[in-house]
């Protein structure tokens, strides 16, 4: 007897970058993630939205090990090298644009690294400025730059456009993708923006009570346009998962 | 009923640069709005106050109404600082009092910070200091003379020490407060781009606690004259406390005014010292009010 090994034909699927299993988070006693099982894949630009205190930032902040004074149950597989992108730019006030971006960068080249990562966001030749004398948006495309700069395996980024203007927004979502693209970090975004996620993420997840309701892979091309009939789809599936169709 | 995307409400994707009919010219203001905070001093403007004072008090002099026994004249106190440094007696004693004064300062800043610095970045240091500092703070300095005067003697060693444990407070409190005031926000950060513990300090906590630093030097550099004018008292023959001390049991009200006019000034000029350095170091504020 014979046994056949059949070749598959479809490409190998990248490794998991990020695996939970039962992952469970309180404070004080009060539950916010409720047992979330979840895993995602090396390259996978993921998009979590859901309301105010449906846990989609302690989610990412556990996914950053930023929670040591919650209750915790469950387990967390996360890649070694990660970056947290936060919503305000958190740049030192006292060290000037390109020390913001070398900060905790061990490597002899960081120098380098970092002057080559001002000039992806496109704030070359402003290395030497002070935080304080930058907009809203070159504050945050340094700090894009500085959670780049570590060459993550893991982007988490925490609302990130949350407090720009809307032109600002759309810009700086056209910045992230092209470095997504470039730089090929496995992403968590954590949006309220249904829009952004849709434009930006290959599958959204939407959280709802510490649980996650809806998972969604977006199989649509870029530059994703909300005139397409499958993005209003899709768009209309998640607003009803938030309840905004209730 | 279909919720609109901002593309399909505003056009695709037009919306972006807005155009259409211009708004209509905003009409001219006919008078010039009334300011709600006064226009800002010119140079110098702050003497305005102490020349007042001082024209007042020169006038009240010549006209009798002061008597000399009370107040020597601000002329007579120029002509008394004059002859004063002619015979080189106040540069004598300014030397004196300047060298207990900034060792005092040199010392106890340096020991202020280093225990801001155990005290704020260490769990024992915060147990062992800052309760110790915190009493300290509430027993003047010249309360501690007499003991001081037991333990070290009435010589320089007192003064010196006693300048040191006043100006430490305002030098720790400030730091200190600093340093547990630092934004937590910039302590995740660090934890997120991995700096060790060492980094953490050099790159974050001292930064941070800079300015609080700067407060508290601002107030030791005056504070370190202030102590002195009663330590001058003991056992010495040179010092602008001395010179002070001994006008008053000869009457002379001139010379008291002259000791006054140094400290005044030596206040104004090391807080300006200070003042520079802070606005050098510190060049990433924007600077509001200076």
């Amino acid at each position: 007897m014979t046994l056949l090994r059949l070749e598959t034909t479809e490409p190998v699927a990248p490794p998991v970058a990020v695996a939970l299993d039962g992952l469970a988070r309180g404070f004080g006693g009060r539950p916010i993630l409720d047992g979330i099982t979840l895993s995602i894949r090396a390259g996978e630009f993921v998009a979590l939205i859901g309301r105010s205190g449906s846990g989609k930032s302690t989610l990412l902040r556990a996914l950053a090990r930023l929670d040591d004074d919650a209750e915790r149950s469950g387990s967390l597989e996360v890649p070694a090298k990660s970056s947290v992108l936060f919503q305000d730019a958190r740049l030192l006030p006292w060290a000037r644009v390109l020390d913001n971006v070398m900060l905790g960068l061990r490597a002899s080249d960081a120098r380098t690294r970092a002057l080559k990562l001002l000039a992806d966001v496109g704030l070359a030749g402003r290395e030497a400025a002070w935080p304080q004398t930058l907009s809203g948006g070159e504050k945050q495309r340094v700090a894009l730059a500085r959670s780049l700069a570590h060459a993550p395996e893991l982007l988490l980024a925490d609302e990130p456009f949350g407090a720009l203007d809307a032109l600002t927004r759309l810009r700086m979502h056209a910045l992230l993708f092209q470095l997504i693209g470039k730089y090929k970090p496995t992403v968590l975004l954590v949006t309220h923006d249904v829009d952004e996620a849709l434009t930006l993420a290959d599958r959204v997840l939407v959280m709802e009570d510490g649980r996650i309701v809806l998972d969604r892979t977006v199989e649509l091309p870029h530059p994703r346009r909300a005139s397409d009939g499958r993005y209003e789809n899709l768009r209309r599936s998640l607003l009803a998962a938030l309840g905004v169709y209730a | 009923m279909t919720i609109l995307s901002p593309h399909e409400f505003y056009g695709d994707p037009a919306w972006l640069g807005f155009s259409g009919k211009a708004l209509p010219e905003p009409s001219t203001a006919e008078r010039p709005a009334r300011p709600l905070t006064p226009r800002r001093l010119g140079p110098g403007g702050h003497l305005f106050g102490p020349a007042l004072v001082l024209a007042i008090w020169e006038l009240a002099s010549l006209t009798g109404l002061l008597s000399p026994r009370l107040l020597a004249a601000p002329s007579t106190a120029v002509v008394t600082g004059y002859d004063l440094m002619v015979d080189g007696v106040l540069q004598q004693h300014f030397l004196a009092s300047a060298e207990r004064a900034y060792l005092g300062l040199a010392i106890g800043v340096a020991l202020g910070l280093v225990l801001a610095l155990v005290a704020g970045l260490t769990r024992l240091g915060e147990a062992t200091i800052d309760g110790l500092v915190q009493i300290k703070r509430a027993i003047p300095t010249l309360a501690l003379i007499p003991l001081a005067i037991l333990w070290l003697g009435i010589g320089e060693t007192m003064k010196i020490a006693l300048i040191v444990t006043s100006v430490l407070v305002p030098v720790y409190i400030n730091t200190h407060a600093a340093l547990r005031g630092i934004d937590l926000r910039y302590v995740e950060l660090a934890r997120t781009v991995g700096l060790s513990r060492a980094q953490f300090i050099r790159r974050v906590a001292l930064p941070g606690a800079l300015p609080g630093f700067f407060t508290g030097l601002r107030l030791a550099v005056t504070m370190c004259w202030t102590a002195l004018v009663v330590l001058e008292q003991i056992n010495t023959t040179e010092g602008i406390g001395y010179l002070m001390n001994r006008a008053r049991d000869y009457g002379q009200t001139d010379v008291i005014v002259v000791g006054l006019v140094v400290y005044a000034v030596l206040g104004l000029v090391s807080d300006s010292a200070v003042r520079w350095w802070e606005r050098r170091t510190l060049a990433y504020r924007k600077v509001i009010g200076s």
